[in-house]
């Protein structure tokens, strides 16, 4: 009797690895046909330098972006020092890069490394604390690094390091977002995903039912800030020059703006919000003369406006996804076909 | 010895600045749980606001610091009712990101060139300079009445809050809001009220710095806002007499970390202490713990 159970159990999850793996495979193979799709597309001239430049922007911002969702969103812990974590990636890597000759991707790993270890030597402590005191502790803690690295001359104090190697390529900036969505995706589908989002919705009911909250807490704050660290080493190597002041407090605000327009606890969402609010300012900007003085002050406004009217984000916690989005068109047909389909949804 | 002793001074000079701005934070903090970072610019606001009395109105002190005041109130009442009141109910990071904006949004309307230009200007002397020694001490009239107007701020808010009416229904709203809506006190009135108190005290704290540093510019309120408000934080959040002893002890703190340990460093240093007090007492030196209940 026992055999048979672990025999069905056995077949059940090589089933299951299949697909799973098969949709790995597909999801692949459409990824690296949007790729072609793009490069083909600059190619012919369709999409210019500018606007490659601009999706390697919103490419590695959208990385740092779901690293702090994974913290924001989904863990519930709210962080203001994310752009800390970017910018020790930053520095890392481009010391790696430019004083050690090391080779991009190893650089890279570095950056990530050094952010991952910072995040666990100030996560432990930190963690403890709940809403506003930990949104106040990761502040400080954020203007700290600030602080530290504009007084290290070794790495250049306030002035910042130039002449970066310009390494980051649109090809590693796509793989290293889908790589992180990936990881972000089946992590949150996986049982300590649901731990961690346990933790957001209430932390004691998540500790009275046996989950170790410090524990995902913590994985949650190390895997984030080792994005915001891959982040920081790609803007390096895309933008050539860092200095201190361009991780202080603003770029934190500027990023957990990104994920709450997109709506906090959705990936897709982040997606969304970080394109939206990199293009706004750039299509702003080519409007007319007002747009360009003023973009940055009409970009706040959209910014209270869309809290006021729509506080959840763009997306809420929902999220786009192609079984999703097939859902929603087979719910439009049956609603079309007969209204009464409609009530008995609504009962669901 | 002798500069110790100067350094003390400056410190608590600077500290009363703080201390009007942490002020505000902490009022605003106590009655809506809210961290209120347009604050900041409500402070650098004032100070323009000072600099145009004094310069196009030809205000002298007095006038110009009522002039900025009651501007400064009336715009801190404004944001709360058309940014803030909406959210009232929503979730606490959704207040957050709509107070940054307003952050970005008085940032970069001071900062547009029909207002005051990205330029800093210089505050006008409305008080001619006048050093006295003490000893070995030397203390600027300047300091003496950024010192004084302080203290006495600090006390009509001390009377108000504790002693009449609207202080009462403060403490009541801030205690439990929904039991003092129940009591027939107008939340709204008292919320509004609270954003004017604290939106003045932070305009004070602008004509005042306008006074004793006379530089200007739109992102001036940056790194003192960031600064009062761990001096909030110091003093216990939500906690009024906290908030001046906090304030007062991170202009300490800063003006000696600068002369004795490094001048680059004293920001870390501060925020550093910010981190330390967190983690050993989260409710500040004068807050009472609380436990969460399920």
């Amino acid at each position: 009797m026992e055999n048979g159970i672990s025999k069905n159990e056995k077949n059940l999850n090589s089933r299951l690895i299949k697909t799973i793996y098969t949709r790995y495979i597909i999801t692949t193979v459409v990824l690296a046909l949007i790729y072609v799709f793009l490069m083909f597309l600059v190619n012919q001239g369709i999409i210019s330098e500018y606007y490659l430049r601009l999706m390697k922007q919103i490419g590695i911002f959208l990385i740092a972006a779901l690293g702090l969702n994974l913290i924001l969103g989904f863990t519930g812990q709210f962080t203001m020092g994310h752009a800390a974590f970017m910018s020790i990636g930053a520095y890392g890597s481009a010391l790696m890069t430019k004083n050690f000759n090391m080779p991009f991707p190893i650089a890279l790993i570095v950056g990530i490394i050094l952010a991952a270890i910072l995040a666990a030597l100030i996560g432990y402590p930190i963690l403890r604390l709940k809403g506003d005191y930990l949104a106040i502790c990761t502040l400080g803690f954020g203007e700290i690094v600030k602080v530290i690295i504009q007084n290290v001359d070794y790495v250049g104090g306030a002035r910042g390091i130039s002449g970066i190697p310009g390494k980051t390529s649109f090809l590693i900036v796509f793989i290293g977002a889908a790589l992180c969505y990936a990881i972000l995706k089946n992590l949150i589908h996986s049982s300590k995903g649901r731990a961690i989002m346990s933790i957001r919705e209430d932390e004691i009911a998540a500790e009275a039912m046996g989950i170790n909250s410090t524990k995902y807490k913590m994985t949650a704050f190390i895997i984030g800030s080792s994005m915001a660290g891959l982040a920081g080493g790609l803007y390096a190597h895309f933008n050539s020059f860092i200095d201190p002041a361009s991780f202080g407090f603003s770029k934190s605000i500027e990023l957990i703006t990104y994920v709450v327009l997109g709506g906090m606890g959705s990936l897709s969402g982040s997606v969304i919000g970080t394109s939206i609010l990199i293009y706004l300012p750039e299509a702003l900007r080519g409007l007319s003369d007002v747009f360009k003085t003023y973009r940055i002050l009409i970009y706040a406004i959209l910014l209270v406006v869309m809290m006021i009217f729509r506080p959840q984000g763009i997306l809420g916690t929902r999220e786009i996804s192609v079984s999703n989005i097939i859902k929603f068109f087979k719910k439009f047909q049956k609603t079309s076909i007969t209204n009464t389909d409609q009530n008995e949804k609504a009962g669901e | 010895m002798n500069t110790l002793l100067q350094q003390i001074v400056n410190g608590i000079c600077l500290g009363s600045v703080y201390a009007l701005i942490a002020i505000g934070y902490t009022m605003v903090y106590g009655i809506i749980k809210l961290i209120n970072f347009a604050h900041c610019d409500i402070y650098m606001v004032g100070a323009f606001m000072g600099y145009f009395a004094a310069t196009v109105l030809g205000l002298g002190f007095i006038p110009c610091l009522i002039f900025s005041m009651v501007s400064c109130a009336i715009l801190g009442m404004l944001i709360e009712r058309i940014a803030y009141k909406p959210l009232r109910n929503s979730a606490n990071v959704t207040l957050l990101i709509t107070t940054m904006g307003m952050e970005l949004i008085l940032q970069n309307f001071v900062k547009a060139d029909f207002i005051a230009g990205p330029n800093t200007r210089d505050f006008p002397q409305v008080i001619p300079l006048v050093s006295y020694k003490l000893g070995s001490i030397t203390i600027s009239n300047l300091q003496i009445i950024a010192l004084a107007i302080t203290v006495i701020l600090c006390i009509v808010l001390q009377y108000i809050v504790n002693k009449t009416q609207t202080g009462r229904a403060m403490r009541a709203t801030s205690y439990d809001r929904d039991a003092a809506a129940l009591m027939g006190i107008n939340i709204n009135k008292v919320i509004s009220l609270t954003f004017a108190l604290g939106s003045a005290l932070a305009a004070t704290a602008g004509v005042l710095v306008g006074m004793l540093y006379p530089r200007l510019e739109p992102a001036m309120g940056v790194m003192p806002g960031l600064k009062s408000f761990v001096a909030a934080v110091l003093g216990g959040i939500g906690i009024i007499p906290g908030a001046m002893f906090g304030g007062i002890a991170m202009g300490l703190i800063e003006t000696l970390s600068k002369v004795y340990i490094s001048s680059g460093l004293s920001d870390a240093i501060a925020f550093s202490i910010l981190i330390i007090i967190l983690i050993v007492k989260p409710t500040g030196l004068f807050g009472k713990k609380n436990n969460v209940k399920v």
